[in-house]
């Protein structure tokens, strides 16, 4: 049994420890062999850019070396997958390599595409790579004074980086001493301040506390850098001396040239987590079209669920679980305070007020992330 | 004509079927129609509010099942 799992990233890493764990026997006897293709050495902790664009931490502590942190009998290339025959069972690697399957699993992720809105790129600062990261925290270095404005796009991944930026630039400003200089505005997609009911009606009067100005059905348009304006879908503007932005994500570009889903979201069964219409291809994580959280924890529940399905799969002939939706979201309310939310397909969050406790659970979980990719927590 | 989209945001807390239908209905052509499935009655209200202002077409709403079909058409 060939698995091949395309992306080294959080879902695809925990998956293919989860799997080399389960078939230990199986790898050893030669009767099952785990391969993944990715396009870095690197593996990134993402969450961890929140941070840097603050100084909180500093890039080197972001990254470990892919290689180190997979099990002994995954082999492992670092030679992205470039075309997809899903119906000969291969995958084409741009060095041309070709992997013959019996499983694949998609795991590409999603990333931001600045470029969708017109003056975004060159007029807003953002925090979803390390270049703009690190931009960003050069800029709030920079910065005096003014009028701070948060908007985004959609879909985004980390659906509680909108919130969680704008309680760390409250508790910034503070810290400067020029909290009073200066004006934040959020801006959201629909009529409240978050997708999740409960987490909009705790943030909402949070923000009225804190003096931070809301406005919602705002979806960014474009980026009026000379003017200084944000321009929405629904007609509205808003002036910015400092635009802070959560850009509009895609799946991976290969994904779309090989015809795998529109926008590069492959469309996926939520439970049991197959493609749609293939039965030996899966998607896990940011890349599927499910209509959940594009979040860590999301692709690293999927991963434990395909991990014991695909074993399953091999050991009994079937699989034996469905993944219920089931997220767990850190929600960081300022410098030193959080909370979280955690759902699934039938059950809604319901988060408590912030604690200081939780703040440090997420501080330690940002070192404790490296035992979670090896599979371990 | 194209085929009419269906997006299944039933069980959908977030980013919720409003979040998903503007994720969409943002990569559609102009006269694309859609129908977003929901188990959230919020959807009634906070989709055609959205639609309307942003100025496509709220075709309609119906429910069946627990289930909410809200058809929509893109117009810019």
């Amino acid at each position: 049994m060939k698995i091949l799992i395309i992306g080294g990233g959080m879902g695809g890493t925990i998956l293919a420890n989860n799997l080399a764990r389960r078939l230990t026997p199986e790898l050893k006897s030669g009767k099952a062999k785990i391969t993944m293709l990715t396009a870095s050495e690197k593996h990134m902790y993402q969450p961890g850019l929140l941070y840097l664009a603050f100084g909180r931490v500093t890039p080197d502590e972001l990254y470990k070396d892919q290689a180190s942190l997979l099990e002994p009998g995954i082999t492992l290339f670092v030679d992205p997958a470039e075309e997809f025959l899903l119906d000969q069972n291969q995958v084409k690697s741009k060095s041309g390599k070709t992997f013959d399957y019996d499983v694949l699993v998609i795991a590409t992720g999603s990333r931001p595409v600045p470029e969708l809105i017109p003056g975004l790129a060159e007029h807003g600062q953002s925090f979803y790579t390390e270049e703009t990261a690190i931009k960003m925290f050069r800029a709030l270095q920079a910065f005096q004074g003014g009028r701070v404005v948060i908007a985004m796009g959609v879909p985004h991944k980390c659906p509680m980086a909108p919130l969680e930026i704008t309680f760390m630039l409250h508790d910034y400003f503070k810290d400067r001493g020029i909290r009073d200089k200066v004006q934040l505005h959020y801006t959201y997609p629909i009529g409240r301040v978050h997708s999740l009911e409960n987490v909009a009606k705790w943030a909402a009067p949070e923000f009225d506390r804190l003096g931070i100005t809301v406005e919602t059905l705002f979806n960014l348009k474009e980026v009026d850098g000379n003017a200084k304006l944000l321009k929405s879908e629904e007609g509205t503007e808003t002036p910015f001396d400092l635009l802070i932005s959560v850009p509009a994500h895609r799946g991976m570009e290969v994904l779309e040239k090989n015809k795998l889903g529109a926008g590069g979201w492959i469309p996926t069964n939520r439970h049991q987590l197959n493609m749609e219409g293939r039965k030996n291809v899966f998607a896990i994580g940011d890349t599927t079209n499910i209509p959940i959280s594009k979040a860590g924890s999301t692709a690293h529940f999927e991963a434990e669920v395909l991990g014991e399905n695909i074993a399953a799969m091999i050991k009994l002939g079937a699989p034996v679980r469905d993944y219920d939706g089931k997220v767990f979201c850190f929600i960081e309310a300022g410098k030193d305070r959080a909370t979280y939310a955690m759902f699934d397909y039938l059950n809604p969050p319901d988060p408590r007020p912030p604690t200081k406790a939780v703040h440090w659970f997420k501080t330690a979980y940002n070192k404790l992330y490296w035992i979670s990719a090896r599979g371990l927590l | 004509m194209a085929e009419k989209q269906v997006i299944d945001a039933r069980g959908s807390f977030c980013p919720g079927p409003l979040m998903e239908l503007i994720g969409w209905i943002k990569m559609a052509q102009i006269g694309d129609e859609m129908e977003l499935l929901s188990t959230d009655k919020g959807s009634v209200a906070d989709v055609p509010e959205w639609i309307k202002k942003v100025g496509h077409e709220y075709q309609g709403a119906r429910e069946e099942a627990g289930v909410w079909h809200i058809a929509v058409k893109k117009l810019k």
